[in-house]
């Protein structure tokens, strides 16, 4: 045991040394836990307070482009800002960039005669096929498509959700001129203003609900994300410190020295991963504190802790001896530190990406789906979603952990097998 | 004190071949070292010195031949030689980031040795070897004279029977040089047997008291430095050496 102290001692020793390794360690993961949930957090903001900034040109004077511009209004996620641009052929990129607008929309000047047109030849149809008489029309009226502009920095996902809206304005402003086509040639008189609200806007409504085991109704956050996923990456960040500080033993050789003495190696494999393993600990003791506690004042989402905080420990406990055991495996290979730093570094980013720490896993193609599941960050992230998102208790992310066990002594043999090869113990 | 009545070091048939050459590197050695020899363990580049080092520290796995260190056989499985064994490795072989204290700390424990001793001991090296003022200084800011009596310290810590020596005073100054000779000197005259390595040959004939002379893998003589000189009609051992060796380069192969 004295030996073990004694090794664990000069561990923590040269890892204090080592400022920039924990400056790395600590530092890096936490201005990036912090600044990702910020970007993330007022791209929600964006969405769901701040509204997206459009622009209308409305060059129809009837009463379908008002009721299409009130529609927009009513949708309640844009910030509309109407043109008076009176050139034919508008300079909407201008406009925009001037109005700092992320859409612009032109309605055209026959939008009310076109939709009026149609909803007429809609009508006199819909009579037809219940045998009532209907106006003989011809049925070649077609509206123009609308043309939506937009900036190029927006996502797929997001221009697809202003492409719903704005196609939910425009069906309810024909649904509404179908409506009173039908209504004046079945009644000879418009359509009642009550009715037509009752019609149109009374629709059924969709509750949103956020689905979790330990039935909470926490709504998700951008730190709930963040916070456990850029804690594993710090985690497995310790590579940078632990891997050069294998390479250095191996390098000035006290790995040869340690074999001339009466002492195991393992002994040494141990004390290091005892102390990084506190290190990763501490690490996500750290972020989690400043999720839970800095994140408010800086008007961020608090992070809100899983119930089950003995599975949140085990979680920690077995993704921080994982990263633990890559590290040292990494550095047993690696000839250099700069290779170690390198290999290490990249292999990080790399098993986080496939691992769906920065992109979901879901939105990943079919093809990733096996090389998603070699990943341990991959297995880290499941458990740790298991716990803040879903509510679930240590048997729920039992399967998420034996992957993650069966990794970690996966390095650990590779490891061993590695000092054999190199005659290191 | 069992462990006199036996010899430093027996080496009986030892080979030796790294993993994936064609050659052994060193080929059916025999060799016994007396308890308190000074021995030199001479040869060119090449010749197979810090292999036979390697395999009498345990530091190499041999599976031809064996090796007694004072009647405890070198073997992987048994690691009870180490007690009685010191190794100052040519590299300073040692954690720069640490202060000497610190360093003598953790290797004290390593070799065995409980806190009260390790203190003891560590006082009594560091003022020996003139590193007491500096005992608290990281090691990375040292001098290589500095790091080279480090690198001696942390080897005797635990007061070894044998010490083995792979060049060490390679690259230090006339007066370190010096210092170290005295103190392994004095650590032989207490009873320690010297096993040493060095292409400074005089430095080498003012220590040792037995010589082999190793080449392509082979001991070619094996004696005291009179007998030798007297056998093969050299004066002075790098005469000697010269004689038994050849003048032509032997580490042009890569």
């Amino acid at each position: 045991m004295f030996k073990l102290l004694s090794s664990i001692k000069k561990d923590v020793r040269i890892l204090l040394r080592d400022k920039v390794g924990l400056l790395l360690m600590f530092l890096m993961p936490i201005l990036l836990a912090v600044v990702i949930t910020a970007i993330q957090n007022s791209t929600f903001e964006l969405v769901n307070d701040n509204k997206i900034p459009l622009i209308v040109l409305n060059r129809d004077t009837g009463e379908a482009g008002k009721q299409f511009l009130a529609s927009i209004n009513d949708a309640g996620i844009f910030k509309v800002m109407q043109s008076l641009e009176v050139d034919k052929k508008p300079d909407f990129a201008a406009m925009m960039k001037a109005n700092d607008a992320l859409v612009a929309i032109l309605i055209p000047e026959d939008f009310t005669i076109r939709i009026k047109g149609k909803a007429k030849v809609v009508a006199a149809k819909a009579l037809k096929s219940v045998g009532l008489e209907g106006d003989s029309l011809s049925m070649e009226v077609q509206v123009d498509p609308l043309t939506m502009m937009y900036h190029p920095v927006m996502q797929e996902s997001f221009r697809q959700s202003v492409h719903g809206a704005l196609k939910s304005a425009v069906s309810l402003v024909e649904s509404k001129q179908i409506l009173n086509s039908l209504y004046l040639k079945l009644n000879d008189e418009p359509m009642p203003v009550a009715l037509e609200n009752e019609i149109l806007h009374n629709t059924t409504a969709i509750n949103q609900v956020p689905v979790s085991r330990d039935g909470s109704r926490n709504v998700p956050n951008a730190t709930q994300h963040n916070i456990p996923a850029w804690t594993i990456f710090a985690m497995f960040f310790v590579v940078i410190s632990l891997g050069s500080s294998v390479v250095r033993e191996k390098l000035n050789g006290s790995f040869l020295r340690l074999k001339t003495l009466p002492s195991a190696y393992f002994i040494s494999l141990i004390s290091k991963q005892i102390t990084y393993l506190i290190v990763t600990l501490i690490q996500a003791l750290v972020i989690f504190a400043i999720g839970v506690w800095i994140f408010p004042l800086i008007h961020l989402p608090a992070l809100n802790l899983p119930n089950d905080l003995f599975a949140t420990f085990v979680v920690l406990l077995i993704c921080g001896w994982c990263a633990v055991s890559f590290a040292i495996c990494i550095g047993v290979f690696a000839k250099t530190q700069e290779q170690a730093n390198g290999i290490g570094a990249v292999s990080i980013v790399l098993l986080a990406a496939i691992g769906g720490l920065l992109v979901p896993s879901f939105a990943m193609p079919d093809s990733f789906s096996y090389i998603i599941r070699l990943s341990p960050l991959h297995w880290c992230l499941e458990a740790f979603y298991g716990l803040f998102l879903e509510g679930g208790n240590l048997k729920d992310i039992m399967m998420n952990l034996l992957p993650l066990l069966a990794i970690t002594i996966l390095f650990q043999l590779i490891t061993i097998w590695g000092l054999r090869k190199k005659n290191l113990i | 004190m069992a462990f006199m009545n036996f010899p430093a070091v027996r080496i009986e048939n030892l080979s030796f071949m790294y993993p994936g050459q064609a050659h052994h590197s060193i080929t059916g050695i025999n060799l016994t070292i007396a308890a308190g020899d000074r021995f030199g363990l001479f040869g060119p580049n090449g010749a197979g010195k810090t292999t036979l080092m390697g395999c009498m520290t345990g530091i190499l796995d041999f599976t031809d031949g064996s090796i007694e260190i004072f009647g405890e056989k070198v073997s992987r499985k048994n690691r009870s030689f180490c007690s009685v064994l010191g190794y100052v490795p040519q590299e300073y072989s040692f954690y720069q980031e640490l202060d000497p204290l610190e360093n003598l700390e953790y290797f004290g424990a390593m070799s065995g040795l409980k806190m009260p001793a390790i203190k003891k001991k560590s006082e009594e090296l560091l003022k020996v070897l003139g590193l007491w003022d500096v005992r608290t200084k990281q090691v990375e800011k040292f001098s290589g004279g500095m790091k080279r009596r480090v690198n001696i310290a942390i080897s005797v810590m635990h007061e070894p029977k044998i010490l083995f020596l792979d060049e060490p005073t390679v690259g230090v100054d006339v007066q370190t040089r010096f210092a170290i000779m005295d103190y392994l000197m004095e650590l032989n005259r207490r009873g320690t047997t010297l096993v040493y390595t060095s292409h400074q040959l005089a430095e080498a004939q003012n220590l040792c008291n037995n010589f082999a002379l190793i080449d392509q893998g082979n001991i070619i003589a094996h004696d005291t430095l009179e007998h030798l000189l007297a056998a093969h009609e050299a004066e002075g051992l790098e005469g000697l050496f010269i004689k038994l060796t050849g003048k032509a380069y032997r580490d042009s192969d890569v």
